[in-house]
């Protein structure tokens, strides 16, 4: 049998150990064992040592028993809701957002989204900054009395407001 | 229009061809999103679902991405052909039991499939050939984009999109690619990566994702997480881990081919031998041994250009395809479906040469890349 991990030498050391009912098993050469500290068979993951990353992801008891709440729009109870564990409506994410929290973190990554952003939003977001840079210069114009660039930027300012 | 002549042939499918191959069958971005102010499909009333179908449908065919493509309400398709769908991997087995209301669009290059009124009122995917989830990923955001000129999804600045499920709230993304690791179950190594690979984050599950047997050593890995994460993210971990288990299955075979080169040989050869002279098999025995005849190409025992014969038996022979073939017979019975289908290995089995250990990798020099 060859080590699992230098796929070389011989695997003189054989590790066994019970996950959640299941057995695993690694087999390796004494010296890939010693740089994996596996002498000490309590500190350390299989998972770690196949993968080479740090595993972790502690399934979080989520979302203590609330009071009644409702969704106003679709009507689906907060009850129902852990029940099958889907939402109703896109308002429900608003209507239980008190209990959300909990039950996010311990299901992803985050509780904040840090992806994609729809296309209107993302244009209202722009149109917004764009305004406020705008309205600055046209302050600092005006306040330098020159009239002749406060009225470009008060034309540029209209032009992006009817853009929306 | 008929759907089994509208999708591409399945010895077409088979040829199409992506990175690695070899390991990785296909790979797959789908994305969840939802029309604000109507229930999710699950939860609303048939008119809320009509409602969803009647705005949605029209938006999706409009996307040139998907012109010339299929489009069909879930209620004017046969069970057979909603199960040719599921085979090809192009709807989901929850979709396939979809009635009025539910709906999918297919574009022309089966690239993209849209599934409205699933769990939520849409389901796009992108699907490649091979291991190429960027690509996937960057076709699926540009279909996204192009349906946002004609709907607007549910979506908060906190919570990102909104899903039925909050398992899939924020990006909405399932990032999922389907390997073939026969290497890694014959060395008994696969519980461990199953193991380590859902440590981190990605769920494995079988052949029809949630719930499903890994049939013929084929395993589905995807993401769990798609809240706190950007999309790139999502996809470059995922890639990541891919590439791990790729090479994890790459030594599984390359050890196997040096310690125990007489046993995998005798797999393969056995496979052969029963899929060649069965007079009656089984799905399940098909997929188990078309996946060591793959592994026997794989290594070099068979021509290497037959890859996509194999792949193209590992489809015919699932029910629907096999009914479809015989479409002048009533619903075939599960024994009939045996027989034919042994019927159908035997005869294209014919023109396949047999393995031969001698002949192409000789199991003595097995390189990381036979001959192609």
């Amino acid at each position: 049998m060859v080590c699992q991990l230098c796929k070389q030498k011989d695997a003189t050391v054989h590790l066994t150990q019970i996950v959640e009912d299941e057995m695993k098993k690694l087999d390796l050469c004494e010296s890939c064992a010693k740089q994996k500290g596996v002498n000490d068979p309590t500190g350390f993951s299989l998972a770690e040592l196949l993968l080479g990353a740090s595993a972790a992801s502690e399934a979080e008891s989520a979302a203590v028993g609330a009071p009644e709440i409702k969704c106003p729009r679709c009507g689906l109870t907060h009850a129902e809701f852990k029940k099958n564990g889907r939402m109703g409506c896109s308002e429900c994410y608003t209507a239980f957002s008190d209990s959300l929290e909990g039950l996010l973190k311990g299901m992803h990554k985050g509780t904040r989204h840090r992806g994609k952003v729809p296309t209107a939003m993302r244009r209202a977001a722009d149109q917004q900054a764009s305004l406020e840079r705008l309205s600055v210069q046209l302050q600092a114009a005006i306040t330098a009395e020159d009239f002749e660039q406060a009225a470009r930027l008060r034309d540029e300012i209209k032009a992006v407001k009817s853009e929306a | 229009m008929n759907l089994f002549e509208f999708l591409t042939p399945s010895a077409e499918v088979c040829r199409r061809t992506g990175p690695h191959d070899k390991i990785v069958f296909s790979s797959r971005v789908r994305l969840a999103r939802n029309v604000p102010g109507i229930s999710f499909p699950g939860h609303g009333k048939k008119a809320d679902r009509v409602r969803a179908y009647e705005q949605l449908m029209p938006a999706i065919q409009s996307v040139p991405a998907m012109a010339g493509g299929m489009a069909e309400s879930m209620e004017r398709l046969t069970p057979n052909d909603k199960q040719l769908l599921v085979e090809r991997h192009l709807i989901s087995r929850e979709h396939a039991a979809k009635g009025a209301g539910s709906g999918f669009v297919l574009n022309r290059e089966e690239s993209f499939c849209v599934m409205v009124n699933e769990e939520d009122h849409l389901r796009m995917q992108a699907l490649r050939p091979g291991l190429q989830l960027r690509e996937a990923w960057v076709a699926i955001d540009a279909l996204d984009t192009a349906l946002q000129e004609h709907t607007e999804f549910a979506f908060s600045s906190q919570y990102g999109y909104l899903t039925a499920c909050p398992t899939n709230v924020g990006t909405g993304i399932r990032v999922s690619a389907m390997l073939h690791l026969p290497g890694l179950v014959l060395s008994e190594q696969v519980s461990q990566i199953i193991q380590a690979v859902s440590k981190l984050g990605l769920a494995v599950r079988g052949l029809y994702g949630e719930g499903t047997e890994a049939l013929g050593n084929i395993f589905q890995v995807s993401n769990q997480m798609t809240l706190g994460e950007s999309e790139t993210e999502i996809v470059e971990r995922i890639n990541k881990v891919l590439q791990q288990v790729i090479e994890h299955e790459e030594n599984a075979r390359l050890s196997l081919l040096e310690k125990k080169s007489r046993v995998v040989f005798n797999h393969i050869g056995r496979a052969y031998g029963i899929l060649s002279h069965a007079h009656t098999i089984s799905s399940k025995e098909t997929m188990n041994l078309l996946s060591l005849l793959r592994l026997g190409v794989d290594i070099g025992m068979l021509p290497a250009a037959s890859r996509s014969f194999v792949d193209e038996l590992l489809l015919l022979t699932q029910p629907a395809h096999l009914q479809a073939l015989f479409t002048k017979r009533e619903k075939l019975s599960a024994e009939e479906r045996d027989i034919l289908r042994a019927d159908v290995l035997r005869d294209r089995l014919k023109s396949l040469e047999r393995p031969d250990h001698m002949v192409f990798g000789g199991g003595a020099t097995p390189g990381n890349e036979p001959a192609e």
